[in-house]
């Protein structure tokens, strides 16, 4: 069996359409999510203390299925678990492919190394085999297929449970999120200072986006380590992306590489960013950032 | 507290990565070396933990002779004790990794009462090898925490989730690993350096395994090619960069 997992994340779609290049796939639902023209057989996990989110008692519920390829999203709660299945079993683990295809009994794979700076190609054996997706390595698309929906409860015990989720907290509203915004204005060494930010976030509130940052400026604590944009912090798609007084370090680069377009502001020309943009501004963003935030707002005057 | 922390050697890439001729590894004759800011994280972590509740804190690393520079940069900072597993370079798959670490971990004369990792590696990124030692120790695990606070033989673990967050508990001896985010790692003291340098290192030389995972080769994948376009230079261009953006539709025209 190909056993596709759905935690809830809508990346959990994509892993189930990359499933389906190993054959017919079932998902293993845990939640309410719809899977409904994605695959042909859908389980949906019900259990009394499956209510809230525990790993290993997952990890037991995928094993109990017996599949021989398992395909998870490159998700926290995806790499978790399938870490959990693999352990479990002592098999091996990849993570975050971008491409497969069985060829006999050996899986041909090709992962995401570096948070994806660097790309590893790899054979896999044995059984099961256990792979994550990595995120928007490819496109949800529905197979225009009827899904057959069935409960399925887990024979699960008290180990399964120790770690668990016990509360959540909401997001804060309000707040224009870094991984969803259309526009962010991104801000690196060059800003100079914590104050060097307000005429960023001047920039980002009047074009409705959301400001970012590199490692540097959350190291020298002037922005929040939420505003980190890169292979430790947040991955960003943007329509635009404003990089000021970034240089565009790889590990940089592979946070901000989804946005649509790149506006870099820099006062050197060989920057490595500047090679990756659309557009550049070159010179000292002291001055040209507050020169562009003037000029919108005697636009909108 | 007796708590553990794993730290990997990883090269430092800068703008872009080199490999060696044959695709087998990053080329690093140019490059200095350092750990993931995930697991520089840890080591802060499992100092905060042992200021605030007592007790002592170990680095462990499977890696090169060389990887002692990492050992002595966490010691640095205040790590008490240092564990080498030496291998002769090159990549140990996750597995075998992981079963090298819990291997060491066992023949601690005191166990860990919290193990400490990085959620990912800086470099294969197979984001496993802490359950796995979990799993290897019989301990509970969660991955991925922005938040910890020690109650009463529990672990409050908290980890981002949908731009909010939830709250894991555990029982202690645990695992757990951590992200970038969770604290601002301190600086090591010159006092801390000149500590680290003549510290001992406990040295061990683990037994490699084989993986049914098996690298064939790397790649540095494609660059998608852009042609930038200059709108000036310096405040004048503003008016451009205004133009830009209604082009794109973000303001009005
Ligand atoms: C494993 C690992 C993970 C990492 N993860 C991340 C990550 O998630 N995110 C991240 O960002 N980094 C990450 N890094 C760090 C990364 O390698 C770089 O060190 C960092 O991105 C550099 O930040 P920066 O561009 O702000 O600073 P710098 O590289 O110092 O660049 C500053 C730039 O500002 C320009 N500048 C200076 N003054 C001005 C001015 N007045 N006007 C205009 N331009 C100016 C300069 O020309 C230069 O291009 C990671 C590193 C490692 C090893
Ligand atoms: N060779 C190693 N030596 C010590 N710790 C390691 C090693 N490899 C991985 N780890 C730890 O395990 C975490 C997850 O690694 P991985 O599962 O390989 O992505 C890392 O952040 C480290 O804390």
């Amino acid at each position: 069996m190909i056993l596709g997992l759905v935690d809830g994340d809508p990346a959990s779609l994509e892993a189930l359409t990359f499933a389906r290049r190993f054959g017919e796939v079932e998902a293993l639902v845990f939640g309410d999510m719809e899977v409904d023209g994605y695959v042909a057989r859908a389980r949906r996990a019900v259990h009394p203390r499956l209510d809230e989110y525990a790993p290993a008692a997952w990890a037991q519920a995928v094993l109990e299925l017996e599949p021989e390829i398992v395909v998870a999203p490159g998700t926290d709660r995806g790499h978790e678990v399938l870490a959990h299945v693999a352990a479990r079993i002592e098999a091996p683990l990849a993570a975050n492919v971008i491409d497969a295809k069985v060829d006999s009994d050996v899986l041909q794979l090709t992962r995401q190394r570096w948070g994806g700076s660097l790309l590893e190609e790899a054979r896999l054996t044995g059984t099961p085999k256990l792979l994550t997706v990595a995120l928007h390595a490819i496109d949800a698309e529905p197979a225009g297929i009827r899904t057959t929906v069935d409960d399925f409860t887990p024979t699960l015990n008290d180990e399964d449970f120790r770690a668990h989720v016990t509360r959540r907290e909401e997001p804060t509203a309000g707040n224009v999120r870094l991984d969803t915004a259309r526009v962010v204005v991104g801000g690196g060494r060059g800003v100079g200072s914590k104050e060097g930010f307000e005429v960023l976030e001047e920039l980002a509130n009047l074009l409705g986006g959301a400001v970012g940052g590199s490692r540097v400026v959350t190291n020298l604590g002037w922005r929040p380590h939420s505003d980190q944009v890169g292979q430790t912090g947040e991955r960003i798609a943007p329509d635009l992306y404003i990089a000021c007084g970034v240089s565009g370090a790889i590990q940089h680069i592979v946070g901000c590489k989804s946005a649509k377009r790149i506006l870099v502001i820099n006062k050197d020309q060989n920057a490595p960013i500047v090679a990756r943009a659309d557009w550049a501004v070159i010179g000292d963003l002291h001055e040209i950032v507050p020169a562009i935030v003037a000029e919108l707002r005697k636009n909108s005057a | 507290m007796n708590v553990g922390v794993c730290v990997k050697r990883v090269p430092e890439t800068g703008a872009r990565i080199t490999l060696t001729p044959d695709g087998q590894a990053i080329d690093t004759s140019l490059l200095g070396f350092t750990i993931s800011p995930h697991e520089e994280c840890a080591v802060e972590e499992a100092l905060r933990i042992i200021e605030k509740h007592g007790g002592s804190t170990t680095v462990l690393t499977l890696g090169p002779a060389a990887a002692t520079e990492q050992l002595q940069n966490a010691m640095a900072m205040g790590i008490g004790s240092a564990v080498l597993l030496e291998t002769n370079g090159g990549d140990w798959s996750a597995e075998a990794t992981a079963a090298a670490l819990a291997e060491a971990m066992r023949a601690q004369p005191e166990p860990f009462d919290l193990v400490l990792l990085g959620n990912e590696a800086a470099d294969t990124a197979d984001y496993q090898v802490g359950v796995r030692i979990a799993q290897m120790l019989g301990l509970p695990c969660v991955t991925g925490i922005k938040g910890i606070e020690i109650d009463n033989g529990n672990v409050i673990a908290r980890r981002e989730a949908g731009g909010g967050w939830e709250i894991f508990e555990l029982p202690l001896p645990a695992v757990v690993t951590v992200k970038e985010g969770i604290n601002l790692p301190r600086y090591a003291s010159v006092r801390g350096r000149l500590r680290a340098r003549k510290a001992l290192i406990e040295r061990f030389r683990p037994q490699p395994r084989a993986s049914a995972l098996e690298t064939i080769r790397l790649v540095v994948p494609q660059e998608t090619e852009t042609h930038v376009e200059v709108l000036g230079a310096g405040a004048a261009a503003a008016q451009r960069v205004v133009a830009v953006f209604r082009e794109l539709g973000l303001v009005a025209s």
